[in-house]
Parts: structure tokens; C-alpha cells; sequence
């Protein structure tokens, strides 16, 4: 059996989901606790990739990177970046595909907490981000688990994104859910059978994992 | 000396609310906040932490410019040397009672002051313990020990006691007191209960829609013309029934009925639900203490 589609998708769910709770942290702070006037806007983006279809974001990224036009010119020639068809340019893809999975759950983790703890910390001399790390986050874990496993999980069963962007290269960009439509085509069933029933049943342990540890499962086993 | 004057717009249930007060108090005074919900107490308090920024003004503690909308002074809530105990306590609530207070100090600063302060209020036994598993009056004595790690020259407490019963009262009044005194502190804190005002304060201001009613000792502000050896209280009239020559009114004082007897020209024109005012001078009252 060829493991290399498999291996491929979970490290693009692996580097997607790093990269994104970096990304997601700073941006779910903001969202929780601005009050600026463009912050609809923002949330609305957000969550565009909730109701989209893939390939719309799909097209547009194939479009705005291909080096045949101004803005992929300048990725290629200046940061020798190439963004389409390439596995970097998976990854950037699925970062904002899976984006509201990732800053939804924190975002409404952070609403959740009563605001005098930020301000104890504050009045305490704590800076922000001390407060942030030290404070805040800690008091969100369920949030940032639940973040963390979604964007994964979401990461892991895209689709549409990915074939437009990324087309079909193994090794490169061939990841399991494209290589299952590959081999349907070519009436493989065998294969695809193998890499649907790998992918069913990792999903399936991990949402199983979350739902266990935020449920106090885990916690109750141990005591 | 704290000195304040400030200026805010408060955006309150009914409508803005102009918040404008002028505070003076020395250095190792105890003073109380007094008034309605939503004359402005908490805010004020807020804005000398600057968690809330005044609109307009100038707050000097201790000869240093807190804030200064003049010259554009505003020290953040970091830079200013205070404590300040929050209604909900605000305890970390993935940290331990010794984490807690720990978490206050700068890094490297000796940690004699966690393990003296818990010692004060008596929270040895407690110290490993996760907030969620302490009761009010403990996790009252957890945020104000935690609000002491700082040193702080000001104390600010956001209704310390409120949601305390009497007995628990009673003795973090005595700690907060001890520990007034024992750092030297500052203290501004928001009570309703005159007799916590009493124990406590050396100093009350009486606040009404966000400007100072009054201020002044508690015995100048709740003693003084109040002994006359009359009790006044307004109600509402519940029902008037004739008995006799007599009627008898009945009354809804707070939460209690009290029938009165009045004369046909004291009911004349009297309806259910006006609002009296019930007043007695010559009788003596029967005074039973309660159980605290």
C-alpha cells in the first residue's frame, strides 16, 4: 500500500494547525475584546470559509498566485516563493480555510472569562501578553483543545481547496482525500477503501479523544 | 495625599450619567464609598485604578500625576502602585491560594511576603487549595492578601463584604482593619452598611448621581440630627378599614405590614397606594439584641 498520500495529509494538518493557533490566538484576542467599528467586517471574513464553497477560495487562491499574473510574479521573484501547486502553498490555503475552526473556540473562550481577571492581572503590574500566557489561556484550555482538534480534523478532510490549489502531484500535493477520488476513478476500490477507513478512523479518535478530555472522562479515569 | 478630580460620562441603564467628583483624603486614611447603585461608586474606583480612563481631570497619589488630561499624563493600571480587591474576588482559577498571590510578585522578589501575608489571614492550612474549592469568606481573604503582594501605598475594595454573612463579616472587617494598619496603607473602600461604615472608616463620602452628596466622619454624616427620639418611615397604604370612631390603616413599611390607627380627618383623603410617611415621637421603643 502507498502510505505517501496519508503521511502527506497529516503533515499538512500537522504544520496547518501549529501555524494557524499562532495565527488564531492574537486574532480571537482582538475579535473577543475590541470595540473597533471594523470588527464586523473582520468577523465576517472570518467565517466566510464556513459557508463558501472550497473551491471558491480555491479558484481565487490559483488566481492571485499563479506567477502568470502581477501579485504570484512577485511572490516568485522576490521571496522565490511558488504558491500554486506546491505544498506551501497547501498550507497557506488550508490556514485560511480552517481559520473559524481554530479563532471561533478561542474567541468564545476568551468572551467567556469574567473580564476582572484580565484586570486583576493588569492592576497586579502584569503586561499584556504576560497576562495572556499566564492568565487567560490557561483558563481556556477546553477552548484551545477543541480549537486545535477542529482545525486538524478540518485540515485533514478538505478537499476542494486542495485540488484547486495544489492539483495532484504525489509526494507533493496528493494528499488522502484527493488520492480517494484518484483511485474511485480509476476503479481502484481496494485503495480507496484503505485510505477512507485510515481517514475514518483517525477522525474518529481524535473528535472521540476531545470530547472525552472536555467531558472530564479522562479525569475521573485517572482518579 | 490622594487627591482626584475627575470628570466621565457614564453610559447607565438610564440613560448618561454625568460622573463628577472632586476627592481629597491624607495618606493612611480609611474611606468609605457610600450610595445608591449606580451613583458612580464603582467607576470612580476604577478610574483611580485605570482600568477606567476619566474624560477629563487630574488624579495625584502621593505628590506622583496618575492622570492628567491636561498634559496627557496616564499611567497604566501596571504603573500604578495599588491593590485593588474586585467584587467577583477575581481569583486565578487554575492556580493555587500560594500561586495566586505569587503570581503578584516580580521575578526574583524574595517570597517572605506570600508566606507572611497568608500567614495574616490565616490561610496556612489553605495554601495548596484551587480557589473553586474555597468558601466566600475565603476566597475573600485570598484576594485581599493577594491585593497586598504589590506593597502598594492604595488599597481599593470593590464591595468587599457584600456577599458575606454577618458572622464572616465581622471578622474580615477586623482583618481588613489589622492589615490597614499594619502596612500603612491607604484605603478606599465601597460598603451600604452603616455599620461596617462605623467600624471602619475614619472618612466617608456620600455619593449621589455621580457627584459627592455629602462627606465627612460617620458620625457627622449618620449621627447628626438623627437622634431626636423619632422613628420616620415612609411606606404604602395597603388598606384603610373603619373600626368604630377609628380607622386603621395598614401600611407596608419595607418589607413589613404595620397597621396604624388614624382618625377620620388623618384618612380623609387617603387612597390604597398612596405613600405616607409614618412618624412617632413619644414612645419607648423595646431593643432586643439579635443574634449575629
Amino acid at each position: 500500500m502507498n502510505w505517501e498520500p496519508l503521511i502527506l495529509t497529516f503533515k499538512l494538518a500537522f504544520v496547518t494547525t501549529v501555524l494557524l493557533l499562532v495565527v488564531a490566538i492574537p486574532l480571537a484576542y482582538w475579535l473577543a475584546f475590541s470595540r473597533s467599528r471594523i470588527k464586523p467586517v473582520v468577523e465576517t471574513l472570518v467565517s466566510m470559509p464556513l459557508v463558501l464553497p472550497p473551491t471558491v477560495l480555491g479558484f481565487y487562491f490559483l488566481v492571485a498566485f499563479s506567477p502568470g499574473n502581477a501579485f504570484g510574479n512577485w511572490l516568485e521573484e522576490s521571496l522565490g516563493l511558488q504558491l500554486v501547486f506546491s505544498f506551501p502553498g497547501l498550507v497557506l490555503a488550508s490556514i485560511l480555510y480552517s481559520l473559524p475552526f481554530m479563532v471561533h473556540p478561542i474567541q468564545s473562550g476568551l468572551s467567556g472569562l469574567s473580564p476582572s481577571l484580565k484586570e486583576a492581572s493588569y492592576v497586579m503590574g502584569k503586561s499584556r501578553f504576560t497576562t495572556i500566557w499566564n492568565v487567560l489561556l490557561p483558563n481556556i484550555r477546553p477552548s484551545l483543545l477543541t480549537g486545535i482538534v477542529l482545525a486538524f480534523a478540518h485540515t485533514v478532510g478538505e478537499f476542494g481547496v486542495v485540488l484547486m490549489i495544489g492539483g495532484n502531484i504525489p509526494g507533493h500535493t496528493k494528499v488522502a482525500s484527493i488520492a480517494i477520488y484518484d483511485e474511485v476513478e480509476a476503479l481502484n476500490y481496494g485503495a480507496a477503501n484503505f485510505y477512507s477507513a485510515v481517514l475514518f478512523a483517525i477522525t474518529f479518535c481524535i473528535l472521540l479523544l476531545v470530547y472525552l478530555v472536555n467531558g472530564g472522562y479522562v479525569k475521573r479515569f485517572w482518579k | 495625599m490622594i487627591s482626584c478630580e475627575i470628570e466621565k460620562t457614564l453610559r447607565a441603564p438610564g440613560g448618561e450619567m454625568k460622573l463628577h467628583l472632586e476627592l481629597e483624603f491624607k495618606k493612611g486614611d480609611l474611606v468609605t464609598l457610600y450610595g445608591e447603585s449606580g451613583a458612580g461608586k464603582t467607576s470612580t474606583l476604577r478610574m483611580l485604578a485605570g482600568l477606567l480612563t476619566p474624560d477629563r481631570g487630574r488624579i495625584v497619589v502621593g505628590g506622583q500625576t496618575w492622570f492628567d488630561s491636561g498634559s496627557k499624563i496616564n499611567l497604566r493600571p501596571q504603573q500604578r502602585k495599588l491593590g485593588f480587591v474586585f467584587q467577583d474576588y477575581a481569583l486565578f482559577p487554575h492556580m493555587t491560594v500560594r500561586e495566586n498571590l505569587e503570581y503578584g510578585l516580580k521575578s526574583r522578589e524574595d517570597k517572605n511576603i506570600v508566606s507572611h501575608l497568608i500567614e495574616l489571614v490565616s490561610l496556612e492550612d489553605l495554601q495548596d487549595r484551587r480557589p473553586v474549592t474555597l468558601s466566600g469568606g475565603q476566597k475573600q481573604r485570598v484576594a485581599l492578601a493577594r491585593a497586598l503582594v504589590g506593597k502598594p501605598e492604595l488599597l481599593l475594595l470593590d464591595e468587599p463584604l457584600s456577599a458575606l454573612d454577618a458572622r464572616i463579616r465581622a471578622r474580615l472587617q477586623d482583618a481588613i482593619l489589622a492589615l490597614h494598619r499594619e502596612f500603612g496603607l491607604t484605603t478606599l473602600l465601597i460598603s451600604h452598611d452603616l455599620g461596617e461604615i462605623h467600624k471602619l472608616s475614619d472618612h466617608v463620602v456620600e455619593l449621589e448621581q455621580g457627584s459627592v452628596l455629602r462627606q465627612g466622619s460617620p458620625e457627622q454624616l449618620f449621627l447628626q440630627n438623627r437622634i431626636s427620639g423619632k422613628f420616620r418611615f415612609t411606606g404604602q397604604v395597603l388598606s384603610v378599614e373603619a373600626s368604630g370612631v377609628l380607622h386603621i390603616v395598614t401600611v407596608l413599611i419595607q418589607n413589613q405590614l404595620v397597621k396604624v390607627v388614624a382618625q377620620e380627618k388623618e384618612i380623609y383623603d387617603l387612597k390604597v397606594g398612596d405613600r405616607v410617611l409614618v412618624a412617632s415621637k413619644a414612645f419607648n421603643p423595646v431593643l432586643q439584641k439579635l443574634d449575629s
